[in-house]
């Protein structure tokens, strides 16, 4: 189904199921243990063998010479694979660092020996006896010693792209012209996915047919990676990932877990399952990259922005791509004069690659920031700043609009339920015991990238409804919003569809990425579903037109068919996907949101504690409002964690991350989320897809950790420009208690 | 190990000088043929009751009770989250204590009775904790989840039976399942989805503190 036209009204606006809040239909099997993910498969093929990775103990240089004698003849151990003796694999080009390295090492951690072995303790045992002599070099790990040596890049990090530098107007001449101006440099650390399963895979092959179980966002990804991978057609290749235990991106491109159970199984010729532990997950695998970012401002005196530049610096592997810290910008608010650029700098940390919201999270934590200084600067509230300063159109194009832009209404709306107007205008005016008390506020922005989605919809003789795609569900709740499309589209209760996903046997969907699976992905189950229903039609000689689904019968023409009576000699399949043209393209499918934070910083300590927080958020129809509240106050945790504690730790010695544990990389845990409210718009967007939906998933992260950062310095009147705001950044600036 | 490598090299020279070349393709690859370099691991009889059902397992003693659960019993609904105590994905009931099952040997637990999210309810007959889990939608990959439920019923029972907490004003005092006593309790119990408010919503609906 080509989508080109605004979707005019369809089965979808019925709203009987899609739209009202519906339980998990996964929340059975995975309250119960009995959801299996990757590493869990048992089930499926005999004779699993275990794979234990081993990591470079140097981040750059070379291996002069491997010895695995002793490993090899460890108890238990089938095999020690090296890049040397691993027979013929290639790197994905979607890989920038390899994932099995040798004898040229690139990073920390980076694998160089795959154990095989009977148990797990046996390979894990038999590591340790693997001697390498490496020849180290030394690296670059230091992002801010090349300040001001980085070149100018352009690039993309798959949402949003930027050419070097964009100019629109003359900013330096406004900025210089500019009564109120700002210039701020702000700085956001590496950070870390961290989601709770980490990679895992199990491979096996048979012939030259490579079957993985694994935990991937991306199915029809992985199976393009491994098909370059392997060198083997992607008919080859069936990739299973029905399950996944998080991601945030960290699983968007195949890692090495399935990389290396692959090799393995081949050098053994059994199947061979690898985990990732959980301290290889930081300096072996990717994470968001640090950036320094300079932003400044120039207001006239009503608090109209005419001046804003936006200029970011961050590293990554030669061949890496560049934080697209400065996509936001370009489009959030108005401004006549306006520059924007990135820098790059070549480091030797590991792979720099898509986290949550990349680009627009750390590029937002800085611009939300600099808001709030500007207006302080004007003496305006910083609600009523970023008021005045929305715009209904691309700021460097004028007649490219947004399908859809409430910006305006959230930031009303959420003031008015937060108590907004309670907060002092200076910092450091309300205690409350030992504690200063503050607020503050963020937009959030993201766009909604539409996508080709397929999937394939089964009436089955019992007249149940079959739905197969595969796509994954992350926790996102896809499994649901799928089941509630089908159900709607073909009129059934919920419990007469069955969903199964994340097997690439199926239709590729869109997959779960940037804030694209869940209004493409039902999208695509949309179509299907048009063409069951066409089917469903033709076999009673009904005018598709006219026929109408519901409560498990067709009817048209007073006619009225059971579903089941219809597939009683033979089930009807539909399969079909959505795709986009030219005017997905033509306007700005963007969704919009405010953050609202209330934060106590002990006058003492300066422990911060985030007592209240709330999301107003219009992004399109919302298909099930629970699991999209889920979503929200995940990431609002997420960001109160990039707020406040989680930063990898460069070792700019040695070039890794020191912090490679969840005791050292700290991530929010229970005691630190109290009251989290959120609110949607009313809002169902005709130009986005059939669902009229958007996305959620970034959105609901964008601004959250500078929303934090302005009430901290609502609180106590300390500015902190360097993330994370620890008590350190603090305690020798707070308030002196009288 | 002297002694292991001579009789490593006399084996191999039997093999070379008395096996005919065909049977050389059968043996699999130099790593199986060799003598193991160090003696086999030691492994261990042991006995517990996980969900109520007896166990008799021989098991190396470096196997972790998380292992001897999932790779051995294949009940994977316990979960691996780190492998060494950090993120609470792996808590287990051990004689109705919570534990981090990657923390304990299996063979510690020689006449334990364990209790695994498994054994708290099935998908026909869920545990209210589950239920509530599901109704207030505390979960988003549900890779923590069994974790979370098995310490959420355990910390219940802590307040229970009068367990002191950090949170508590009054350390004598008897402890209530107020929201800031339940994630205290739980703070051990990580979840990256970040489903912690709807976590405690469960707790409290279960505790009888709101509905
Ligand atoms: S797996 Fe046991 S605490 Fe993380
Ligand atoms: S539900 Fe994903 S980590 Fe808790």
């Amino acid at each position: 189904m080509k989508f080109d036209a605004p979707s005019g009204p369809n089965p979808i606006d019925r709203m009987k199921v899609v739209g009202r809040t519906t339980s998990r239909i996964d929340g059975p099997v995975k309250t119960t243990g009995a959801a299996p993910y990757a590493y869990e498969r048992h089930d499926v093929v005999a004779n699993q063998a275990y794979g234990y990775m081993l990591g470079s103990a140097i981040a750059k240089g070379r291996i002069k010479r491997i010895d695995t004698a002793d490993a090899e003849r460890a108890p238990g151990v089938l095999k020690i694979v090296t890049a040397a003796n691993a027979g013929p694999f290639a790197t994905s080009r979607h890989n920038t660092a390899r994932l099995l390295a040798g004898p040229e090492i690139q990073h920390y951690d980076q694998a160089i020996a795959l154990i095989v072995a009977e148990t797990f303790e046996q390979a894990r045992a038999a590591a340790t006896l693997i001697r390498v002599d490496y020849a180290r070099v030394q690296g670059r790990y230091d992002l801010a010693a090349q300040k001001d040596t980085a070149p100018l890049v352009g690039g993309s990090s798959g949402e949003g792209s930027a050419a070097a530098a964009l100019r629109t107007g003359d900013f330096e001449a406004a900025f210089a012209a500019a009564p109120v101006k700002l210039d701020a440099t702000y700085s956001t650390p590496d950070q870390s996915h961290q989601m709770m399963e980490p990679h895992a895979s199990i491979a096996a092959w048979s012939g030259d047919e490579l079957t993985v179980w694994t935990s991937t966002q991306m199915v029809a990804w992985a199976v393009q990676d491994l098909s370059h991978t392997f060198l083997i057609p992607q008919e080859k290749i069936r990739v299973l990932s029905p399950y996944v235990g998080g991601g945030f991106g960290a699983k968007l491109r195949i890692r090495a877990d399935v990389v290396l159970a692959a090799l393995g199984a081949r050098a053994v010729g059994r199947p061979v399952k690898v985990a990732i532990t959980r301290p290889q997950t930081m300096n072996n695998t990717v994470h968001r990259a640090a950036t320094i970012q300079r932003i400044r401002l120039g207001c006239d005196r009503e608090g109209r922005i005419g001046a804003i530049a936006h200029e970011s610096l961050s590293g990554n592997l030669e061949g890496g791509r560049p934080v697209t810290a400065t996509a936001q910008t370009r489009l959030l608010y108005a401004g006549l004069n306006r520059l924007t650029s990135m820098r790059q700098a070549v480091l030797d940390l590991p792979e720099g690659n898509s986290m949550r919201a990349p680009g627009a999270a750390p590029g937002m934590m800085a611009l939300e920031i600099a808001m709030d200084e500007m207006a302080e600067k004007l003496g305006l509230d910083p609600v009523e700043f970023r008021i005045r300063n929305d715009t209904q159109v691309d700021p460097e194009k004028p007649d490219k609009r947004f399908s859809e832009r409430q910006l305006v209404r959230c930031l009303r709306d959420g003031a008015a339920k937060f108590g907004w107007s309670r907060r002092p205008m200076r910092p450091a005016q309300r205690r409350d015991g030992s504690w200063w008390v503050g607020l503050g506020v963020s937009s959030a922005f993201h766009n909604s990238p539409a996508m080709k989605s397929a999937a394939r919809v089964r009436l089955e003789p019992s007249g149940r409804i079959l739905v197969e795609t595969d796509m994954t569900d992350i926790g996102t709740g896809s499994y649901t919003i799928i089941a509630q499309t089908a159900a709607e589209m073909m009129g059934v209760p919920l419990d007469m569809v069955e969903v199964r996903l994340g097997d690439s046997h199926f239709p590729a969907a869109a997959g779960s990425g940037g804030q694209f699976g869940a209004s493409n992905s039902t999208s695509g189950v949309y179509a299907a579903c048009v063409k069951l229903r066409e089917a469903v039609a033709r076999q009673l000689n009904m005018e598709p037109d006219r026929a109408v689904f519901e409560s498990g019968h067709v009817v048209a023409d007073r006619r009225r068919v059971s579903l089941a009576d219809v597939a009683r000699g033979g089930a009807l399949t539909g399969e079909d996907a959505i795709e986009y043209g030219d005017m997905s393209r033509s306007v700005h499918l963007s969704t919009f949101g405010a953050h609202f934070v209330e934060a106590a910083v002990h006058a003492y300590t300066g422990e911060v504690r985030v007592r209240r927080m709330l999301a107003v958020c219009a992004a399109g129809r919302i298909l099930n409002p629970i699991s999209a509240r889920s979503q929200m106050i995940g990431a609002m945790t997420m960001g109160v964690g990039a707020a406040l504690m989680e930063e990898m730790v460069v070792d700019k010695r040695f070039g890794f991350f020191v912090n490679h544990d969840l005791a050292s990389y700290e991530v929010p845990v229970h005691a630190d989320i109290q009251e989290q409210e959120v609110l949607f718009l009313d809002e169902a967007d005709e130009m986005a897809n059939p669902m009229k939906a958007k996305g959620l998933g970034e959105l609901a992260i964008t601004g959250v950790a500078a929303a934090v950062a302005n009430a901290i310095y609502n609180a106590c009147g300390v500015r902190v420009r360097d993330y994370p705001l620890t008590l350190d950044k603090l305690l020798d600036r707070l308030p002196r208690i009288a | 190990m002297d002694d292991d490598r001579k009789l490593e090299l006399s084996r191999r020279g039997l093999l070379v000088g008395s096996a005919a070349a065909a049977a050389a393709t059968a043996v699999p690859s130099a790593g199986t043929q060799a003598t193991p370099l160090r003696p086999n691991p030691a492994t261990m009889p042991v006995s517990f009751e996980v969900n109520g059902t007896r166990y008799d397992l021989d098991l190396d003693t470096r196997t972790t009770l998380l292992d001897a659960l999932r790779e051995h019993l294949k009940l994977t609904g316990t979960k691996k989250g780190c492998d060494h105590g950090q993120c609470g994905a792996c808590t287990v009931l051990v004689n109705g204590e919570r534990i981090n099952a990657c923390l304990s040997l299996a063979v510690q637990h020689s006449g334990d009775a364990v209790t695994t999210i498994e054994g708290l309810g099935t998908i026909e007959q869920l545990h209210p904790m589950q239920a509530a889990f599901i109704k207030h939608d505390s979960y988003q990959c549900g890779y923590c989840t069994p974790g979370q439920i098995c310490s959420a019923v355990a910390v219940l029972d802590e307040i229970k039976r009068g367990v002191p907490s950090h949170a508590q004003v009054d350390i004598a005092a008897r402890p209530d399942p107020s929201d800031a006593e339940l994630r205290e309790r739980m703070s051990g119990n990580i979840c990256r989805c970040g489903a912690y408010s709807n976590i405690v919503e469960a707790m409290a609906e279960v505790a009888g503190a709101r509905t």
